[in-house]
């Protein structure tokens, strides 16, 4: 490999640069796929013990409608106004992206609050728990690890807003904000597939 | 551990002695199976021939021995780099192809054999028709039909089945369940396993020619005492068979010598768990013992049912299968004499 | 969206390595319990899974001593019964899957060009989540044994009813947190090859050990969620009363079959890929030929990622899902042998013509072609519903799933072990031990495994503690029992080898193998940065192309 020979040497072409999502954002991706691979499970297992119980109170019974609607159009704005949140970090308004995160965060927690009273409801008024039937023991399995996953949305927002306030959020940090609001509109996403097989097609199924 | 269970065992080993060989079939279905198993053998046992060959050729023909070649030493030339080639990929894609292609035909000629449907029991049909119960670490057989006529007692253990001949086919249908966990239900020569499902019913046929016993035993874990949760499938001739059913179909002999024993027996609680039809004891938790003593075998065909046997079981069947479902009740050595007495009138 | 950041991570990586030297043992210890640096955790990895295979090898060894006479009382039906359940467990999840994801975690980085892995920090937190998750299970045996389920622990026998013992819950709960290890580490190999590759290292030119690592990720990410859910149904089913298995109340046995082996079945998969990936470095290295195929066996890589996701029933056609649903789940399982046929005929094509150097990794690596065939071919019986129907559950079964375990993984892990325990350490590993490790398993393996195929077709279940005299058995057990034995000295011979070489083997240098991938351009072993400077890659052979400048390969590619 001398200088005098490496002129009759095959010279490679040039590396084209190439155009992915950065490391961290292929690590949200891969964490996402494997919670639909979770959700997926619990959303089958719903489904497969849909009307199958041996005693009440069956979804027609004990579900109401106006409260999850409530519900799930806070969570569902919420992740429209976690995008303008975005949108006013990438124009350098840390006030306004302040603003935004707040909301959704407020929209966050009313969402768990509203879930909160319809479970004190289901349990006290139609006694409902994990134990009572098959809807119970599939319902809040579902639900709640949904649940679970908007309260660490929450957490981890409260984190983000906290070091905003701090103006330690900057266009630097824009990668770490984009992988939370995909956190969160995936948790939106479960929602409304929740929301479609719990409260729409088990509900109505007459079982 | 107690080793009195083990000890017995190994004295009445021979007696046990049979074969389990799926290659010995004694059934249609499992007939079907062989001729499948034999053909699968066959174009696998082939492929490995080639296959193996060939690796083994490469192998010897471009060895290289290193002589004086230590790392870090000018390599000498490396050989010609072939980087692959389309049409030798596109052949050997071909060729697994169609043995798969192969193999789907047979298999699903094979299981359009072996997997029957369930027919509605009618006279004349020279069917059995069994359900048969999984209970960790027993058998429990309701007989439905036979034939057309109404059966409907409970046995244990020891399933009777009539035997097929040249001109007749008498196969027994087994609806299978489980009253608790999941177990299978395995008789080799009579073909492949069945699992028992807890909540669901399964359908097994047995049918042979070949007259006698046909061993067997549970094939998923189900428990402590999965090991001995054994099969015993007796082939009668039709007539013989027929004698049986009479016999099973009577309820237990009333014999006067044991009135003793059978009040110590009705007084225990024995008969929380088990039942004898005509008398008090109706429990549905254990072996029904009506006629315990047309068995050949005791706990489920562990050990052999001698009047030893059926002591040391009642005595404390811990010391013959440890972990089973029956305590030892602690009874004296009169009551217990009086017990085992009246079991063994229960013929 | 951003371009490929090989330099990420460089600043998480200490290099705390020399100093520790001076320092003592505690420091020593603070250094590996505190690590981030990716090739430490990989080899506290594999350290972890010898560790269990050496528990999980004891395990088979008194169960093997169990069965050698029929009626034997070594053991009782209680501890047998633990005992398979524990060696199942600890071979599957804390030897199997470990010492991949470690091997994965030390190459991956080196054979891409990176500095580390994307998230260092949740590697570290994957590692000890696996390891606690271990230790956790083995901490069931605190309350008075462990669980006696089998592997696969078929509901309802998990109920509380039919299991009171709280060992179950500690093995639930032992599998569910080394199942968020295994999480963490999926997702950190797809962040690290997908978003860290070297400049010109596109995905068509990855070394393929990396992608076969892509695949098994992918399997762990659709597989282990379903288990963890399926973990936390028998815990809520124990612990809150839940219904998911609890049939009288409407609750499914079926349910947990599913969900189980729809993990289970892509988990031999995760156990069989990155061998695939270590044998096609192994085999072209020693064959001195490039990869024959390489676009094919990339392809059927992944096609059997795909298609495993759907063969999961064909563990249970003796359930009763009815013919249709039987020749569905066999058709699909036949399927999944033209992939593996065609990475199999490749690895003979890339023998074929070459050179082929019969050094330790490659004598492990002719190991596993030559085993892991037989593995297959028994597979296809069993992938023949109606033959299934008198296999399943039986011995031969036993024996396929260790022929496969242990003749294609543990033998191909083993080649990659001594083809990298160069690079790891520093040192070449005994040749002379190698041979005697490698001839030792090979006879043991086979007599231990292969009578298991007779016995089984002679009408022997798996699972039993005991068995009557007189069915022809005794003979199997006792040359399977005989083979265990002759295995035993082959794991010593080994761990000796590892221990003593790490001193005493011959100085490697940086390239003992004279290869072609990345890893062998820096130090043996490579300083925690790994490389000095980036490389760059025009080809899948780096190192030809510095080796043969006259002739490169992406000239072929």
């Amino acid at each position: 490999m001398n200088q005098a020979s490496a002129t009759n040497l095959p010279v490679p072409p040039a590396i084209a640069p190439e155009h992915t999502l950065s490391a961290p954002e292929w690590g949200m991706v891969s964490f996402l796929v494997s919670e639909v691979a979770f959700f997926g499970t619990l959303i089958v297992t719903y489904v497969a013990f849909m009307g199958r119980d041996v005693v009440g109170p069956t979804p027609a019974q004990a579900l109401s409608l106006p409260l999850v609607l409530v519900s799930t159009l806070c969570l569902l704005s919420s992740s429209v106004v976690i995008h303008a949140a975005e949108r006013a970090l990438d124009r350098d308004e840390p006030r306004l992206f302040c603003f935004f995160l707040a909301a959704t965060i407020a929209l966050g927690i009313v969402f768990l609050v509203l879930t909160g009273v319809e479970w004190h409801d289901l349990i006290v008024n139609h006694e409902l728990t994990i134990g009572r039937n098959l809807f119970g023991t599939t319902y809040y399995t579902l639900v709640g690890f949904h649940g679970l996953h908007v309260t660490v949305g929450v957490i981890v927002m409260l984190i983000v807003l906290g070091l905003a306030i701090n103006r330690q959020v900057t266009a630097a940090h824009r990668t770490g904000v984009t992988l939370v609001a995909w956190y969160w509109h995936f948790v939106d996403a479960v929602w409304i597939v929740v929301f479609l097989v719990v409260y729409i097609a088990s509900r109505s199924s007459g079982a | 551990m107690d080793t009195v269970g083990p000890r017995m065992l190994s004295a009445v080993g021979g007696l046990l002695a049979q074969s389990l060989s799926i290659f010995d079939p004694a059934s249609p279905s499992a007939h079907s199976i062989v001729n499948l198993a034999i053909l699968t053998l066959a174009v696998t046992g082939l492929i490995f021939l080639i296959v193996e060959g060939v690796l083994l050729y490469s192998v010897w023909r471009f060895r290289y021995v290193p002589k004086d070649q230590a790392p870090g030493d000018e390599p000498m030339g490396e050989p010609p780099q072939v980087y692959g080639s389309m049409p030798i990929e596109v052949a050997w894609t071909a060729a697994p192809t169609m043995i798969v292609f192969f193999l789907v035909l047979v298999t699903t000629r094979t299981l359009w054999e072996v997997e029957p449907d369930l027919p509605k029991p009618a006279a004349g049909d020279n069917a059995l028709f069994v359900t048969v119960i999984g209970h960790q670490w027993w058998w429990e057989y309701v007989y439905k039909t036979y034939d057309g006529r109404k059966l409907g007692f409970i046995t244990a253990n020891e399933l009777h089945i009539p035997a097929s001949d040249n001109y007749t086919l008498r196969p027994a249908y087994l609806s299978l369940k489980s009253a608790d966990v999941c177990h299978s239900y395995w008789v080799p020569r009579l073909g492949g396993k069945v699992d028992l499902i807890p909540g669901h019913t399964n359908l097994i046929v047995l049918e042979t020619k070949e007259a006698g016993l046909h061993l067997g035993q549970c094939a998923e874990f189900c428990g402590a005492q999965h090991a001995n949760m054994l099969i015993r499938v007796i082939a009668h001739p039709p007539e013989e068979f027929e004698r049986w059913l009479a016999s099973e179909s009577q309820p237990a002999k009333e014999d006067p010598a044991a009135r003793d024993g059978k009040a110590a027996f009705l007084a225990e609680s024995c008969i929380n768990c088990h039942a004898v039809r005509g008398t008090a004891a109706g429990g549905t938790y254990a072996p029904d013992l009506t006629h315990l003593m047309s068995r050949e075998t005791l706990g489920s065909g562990m050990i052999k049912n001698t009047p030893e046997n059926l002591h040391q079981w009642v005595h404390d069947p811990q010391s013959v299968k440890p972990g089973c479902l029956m305590p030892a009740f602690g009874l004296d050595d009169h009551q217990l004499d009086l017990i085992v007495d009246y079991l063994q009138t229960l013929h | 969206m951003s371009t490929v950041e090989p330099t990420r991570g460089l600043e998480l990586t200490g290099s705390p390595g020399e100093r520790a030297v001076d320092l003592g043992w505690t420091s020593w210890l603070h250094d590996w319990t505190t690590t981030v640096d990716h090739k430490k955790i990989g080899i506290l990895y594999v350290l972890m899974s010898i560790v269990f295979l050496v528990i999980g090898g004891i395990e088979a060894l008194v169960m093997r001593w169990q069965l050698f006479y029929p009626r034997n009382d070594v053991i009782g039906h209680d501890a047998f019964n633990q005992l398979f359940t524990m060696h199942g467990t600890t071979m599957v999840f804390f030897v199997g899957m470990p010492i991949l994801i470690g091997m994965g975690n030390y190459l991956v980085p080196l054979m891409i060009g990176a500095r580390d892995m994307a998230f260092p920090r949740l590697n570290a937190f994957g590692f000890w989540v696996t390891l606690f998750g271990g230790l956790m299970t083995y901490l069931s045996l605190i309350t008075g044994g462990a669980p006696a389920l089998g592997w696969f622990a078929y509901a309802p026998l998990t109920a509380h009813t039919f299991s009171p013992s709280a060992a179950t819950d500690f093995w639930a709960l032992g599998l569910i947190v080394s199942g968020i290890g295994t999480i963490s580490a999926a997702v950190n190999f797809l962040a690290t090859i997908f978003g860290m590759r070297a400049p010109g290292m596109t995905l068509r030119k990855l070394p393929f050990f990396v992608w076969t690592m892509i695949w098994t990720s992918f399997q762990m990410l659709l597989a282990i969620p379903p288990l963890t859910a399926a973990l936390v149904m028998i815990l809520f089913d124990r612990q809150l009363g839940a219904h998911f298995f609890d049939v009288p109340n409407g609750g499914s046995a079926y349910l947990w079959q599913h969900l189980f082996w729809f993990f289970g079945h892509p988990e031999v998969y995760i156990l069989i890929l990155p061998v695939f990936g270590f044998v096609s470095e192994v085999i072209p290295v020693f064959s001195r030929k490039v990869l024959f195929g390489y676009e094919f066996m990339a392809a059927a890589t992944m096609a059997i990622a795909f298609i495993s996701l759907g063969v999961w029933a064909h563990h249970m056609f003796c359930v009763g899902m009815g013919r249709t649903l039987d020749l569905f789940f066999a058709v699909a399982t036949f399927l999944v042998s033209i992939p593996t046929g065609i990475k199999f005929f490749n690895w003979l094509a890339t023998m074929y013509g070459g050179r082929i150097r019969f050094a330790s990794p490659m004598l492990f690596a002719f190991g596993f072609l030559s085993m892991f065939l037989i593995g297959g071919l028994t597979g296809i019986m069993l992938g023949a519903a109606p033959f299934d129907f008198q296999l399943s559950d039986s011995y031969f079964v036993v024996g396929h799933f260790h022929w496969v375990l242990i003749g294609g993984t543990l033998f191909g892990t083993f080649s990659g072990i001594y083809y990298w325990y160069p690079k790891m350490t520093g040192r070449m590993l005994s040749e002379r031990l190698a041979k005697w490790h490698f001839w030792l398993l090979y006879i043991g393996f086979i007599l231990t495994f292969g009578p298991m195929h007779v016995s089984g077709m002679l009408g022997m279940p798996r699972r039993i503690y005991t068995y009557d005299a007189g069915h022809g058995w005794e003979l199997w057990n006792q040359l399977s029992t005989i083979g265990a034995l002759v295995q035993v000295p082959s794991y010593a011979i080994f761990v000796y080898n590892l221990i003593v070489s790490l001193r005493k083997g011959k100085p490697a240098g940086d390239d003992p193998w004279d290869a072609w991938t990345l890893e062998w351009m820096t130090s043996s072993p490579p300083p925690p940065y790994n490389f000095e400077e980036i490389p760059t890659v025009h080809s899948r052979r780096p190192l030809w192309d510095l080796k043969h400048p006259e002739d490169p390969d992406w000239q072929y590619e």
